[in-house]
């Protein structure tokens, strides 16, 4: 057991899955010498040389169309896109190719691959790479797209989602990189995707989150405690697809009443998908119409703007208050 | 300090071995036994005379929509026959006879042109990929695929084919750049035909050639007569054994021609002239290579009628292949089937049942204007027990 932030926790199942299968090589954009931007490949090129930790030219179609071929013969390629906001320069690669070759192949070929991304606001950053694009991932049929919320979840998800026999679009919260330690056991450590996790249990109010916004819907359900005496249960989806629809209705069925907070676009986000996983498995037990936080219907404000137009603490709470008076 | 010269000469050669009339310059023949050679002309004739015949199937609607390859056949057959059955072939979606030489049965390549995707699924041996139709794109999995036989320690080769119109795309540039960084085994032939539906070489690229692009990713390319499959067949082979050796990546540009149209849907009469039709007819790969087997003493008779018989059969067996089933489209979507398929599936089924009239007893039929509710309710969670007692199901 170890005290591991995410780039850690990641690099520690990098780690044991190259070690435990031969077939896994990591390919992107300096992920060798230099270890990835976010250090979350350090030093695994000294462990595993450069034929298996892959400096690729820069061209994100390359890595990943190069990837896909790799799949086909048999490896288990993890791919490395330096930020989620260059990956629409391989995104026909991932949805042309990736996610059909079983479909077309009709079950002959197979892609057993992983990209990473990181992905999210709140650093600061560029355009480019501060945006959440994790619906366009979660739309195509032939994926699967997985967020961790935290460094054990993200551990545990990756290396799944490594073994996984499907693509896997893995998005890490850039916010969350270094944000916080957590115990992080030795021994490898997988955990199913396409199940979500109650981080929190309560019976008045669910709060529905992902990746970095998890810590938002902790701070505002505590707000909402001291403040309310309301009991926020909230449900950390972990897999945004397939999603875990029982758990998301099995909560609404006992709370009534769901917030759902994301970073992406509200506009054909992943809220409408969940709101409507509600719906049809909790429509009866509805107190409330469901409410969305997330980001508005625009394109990258710039960081001077980005904490007006991300969704934080204060518009969670007005959201959560107006679901329970409803 | 002056301005130096560091760029060495490069060269790119252009090969031919056959003229227009099937003679021979000898000292660039490539040695290919006789067998081989009427291998060759056999596959070349069943690829074109099959072709014709998916183009009549098309046109009585039998099939759908498909790319003709007529007058390609020899930048296809002079490439894939220096492949072993090991190596591993990439097509774009114009390589019919690339694919027949392969061993993808004519049954097969019907059932994928009518609609079936059971058509694009390769044997458990057959080191083939399906057919790729966005441009170019099947370049980098090429690559990917070389690199992953370096990788595993296999002498596999990858014969990866595209036309003149995917090397002004992004991934063709990509595929090769990676090919030459990371030297791997992969051959790129390039059946340069002249036209990208309506758009000539000369828009689609300022090179004198498309053999020389290769030289700005540090590997060689050559351009060969693509209609005089001896001249692609010794090209090809150099690359592959090159290939093989560890030497690293070959472009092979086979200058040809498409006789036909661009696909089904396309009238070529609107872009170019009949004129430059009959004048690559006169360079038609099979009568220049027939004319050659022909001095050579090695034309059997009767090709065609029994190329023909080949292909009516293939057709016949394509035409008896039972409709297809819907409820396996849930099947290779994901390596399992996940429950929100599952869900859907079932609600699929139900619908044809009803519509059979088989309702199995005690399932409620769907509600037609709460499909989506019957199809999208994935996992039929249990119903909760209604809150607020206004509620009633809308119908009992």
């Amino acid at each position: 057991m170890a005290k591991l932030n995410m780039v850690k926790a990641l690099n520690l199942a990098l780690l044991q899955e190259m070690e435990r299968d031969p077939d896994v090589l990591i390919i992107g954009e300096d992920v060798g010498v230099d270890g990835g931007v976010f250090r979350v490949t350090e030093d695994l090129h000294r462990k595993f040389g450069s034929t298996r930790v892959v400096d690729s030219p820069l061209a994100e179609a390359g890595i990943i169309g190069a990837s896909v071929g790799m799949a086909l013969y048999g490896l288990k390629p993890i791919c490395e896109i330096q930020f989620s906001g260059f990956a629409f320069q391989c995104f026909h690669q991932i949805e042309n190719h990736a996610a059909r070759y079983r479909m077309r192949t009709q079950g002959r070929f197979g892609c057993q691959m992983v990209v990473r991304m990181p992905y999210g606001g709140g650093v600061r950053a560029l355009e480019h790479h501060s945006e959440s694009e994790e619906q366009f991932y979660a739309h195509i049929p032939g994926l699967k797209m997985v967020i961790p919320s935290g460094p054990r979840n993200a551990r545990a998800l990756l290396a799944s989602a490594i073994r996984d026999p499907d693509p896997v679009i893995f998005f890490e919260a850039k916010a969350l990189y270094h944000a916080a330690k957590e115990d992080v056991p030795d021994e490898i450590e997988t955990m199913e995707i396409g199940r979500a996790r109650i981080d929190r249990p309560g019976h008045d109010l669910t709060v529905v989150a992902y990746g970095a916004m998890v810590r938002v819907a902790r701070e505002a359900a505590d707000r909402l405690h001291e403040e309310d005496g309301v009991e926020t249960e909230i449900v950390d989806l972990l897999t945004i697809s397939p999603p875990d629809r029982e758990t998301l209705a099995a909560s609404v069925r006992k709370t009534g009443r769901a917030v759902i907070v994301h970073e992406a676009p509200k506009s054909f986000g992943p809220g409408a998908e969940i709101a409507t996983s509600i719906m049809e498995g909790a429509f009866l037990s509805l107190e409330a119409p469901i409410l969305r936080v997330t980001a508005h219907d625009v394109p990258f404000v710039g960081f001077a703007r980005e904490r007006a137009n991300l969704p934080d603490v204060p518009r969670l709470l007005a959201a959560c208050r107006e679901t329970l008076k409803f | 300090m002056p301005r130096t010269n560091i760029e060495p000469q490069f060269t790119v050669e252009h090969l031919s071995v056959l003229d227009a009339d099937g003679n021979l310059d000898s000292a660039v023949e490539p040695p290919i036994p006789p067998d081989e050679l009427k291998r060759l002309y056999r596959s070349m004739v069943l690829a074109r005379r099959f072709d014709e015949r998916m183009l009549r199937l098309q046109r009585q609607g039998r099939i759908g929509t498909f790319a003709p390859i007529k007058g390609q056949e020899a930048a296809q057959l002079g490439s894939v026959a220096t492949l072993r059955r090991t190596d591993w072939m990439v097509p774009s979606f114009r390589e019919t006879a690339s694919m027949l030489w392969r061993g993808w049965p004519m049954e097969k390549m019907l059932l994928f042109f009518a609609g079936y995707l059971e058509g694009g699924q390769p044997t458990a041996d057959q080191h083939d990929l399906p057919v790729c139709i966005p441009v170019s794109t099947q370049l980098p999995h090429a690559v990917g695929l070389a690199y992953a036989a370096q990788y595993r320690g296999d002498d596999a080769v990858v014969m990866v084919y595209c036309g003149d119109g995917a090397t002004s795309e992004g991934d063709f540039h990509e595929a090769m750049n990676f090919a030459g960084v990371w030297h791997v085994p992969v051959v790129f032939v390039i059946q340069n035909n002249q036209w990208a539906i309506s758009i000539p070489l000369k828009k689609q690229t300022n090179s004198r050639t498309i053999a020389q692009k290769a030289l700005a990713y540090g590997f060689p390319g050559i351009q060969v007569d693509g209609n005089d499959v001896l001249a692609v067949y010794a090209a090809s082979q150099e690359a592959v054994s090159r290939a093989r050796q560890g030497n690293g990546p070959t472009l092979v540009e086979c200058v040809t021609y498409r006789l036909g149209v661009h696909t089904t849907s396309d009238d070529p009469t609107k872009y170019r002239s009949a004129e430059e039709v009959a004048s690559w007819e006169r360079k038609d790969p099979l009568t220049r290579f027939s004319a050659y087997l022909q001095k050579r003493g090695l034309l059997e008779p009767g090709l065609e009628e029994q190329v023909d018989r080949e292909i009516a059969a293939a057709v016949r067996s394509f035409e008896a292949t039972a409709g297809a089933d819907p409820l396996t489209m849930f099947d290779h979507a994901y390596a399992e089937r996940l429950p929100a398929l599952e869900a859907q599936r079932t609600a699929m089924q139900a619908r044809f049942e009803h519509a059979a009239g088989e309702r199995p007893a005690g399932a409620a039929p769907a509600p037609p204007s709460h499909e989506s509710a019957a199809t999208g309710g994935d996992d039929a969670a249990p119903a909760s027990p209604p809150m607020r007692g206004q509620r009633r199901p809308w119908r009992s």
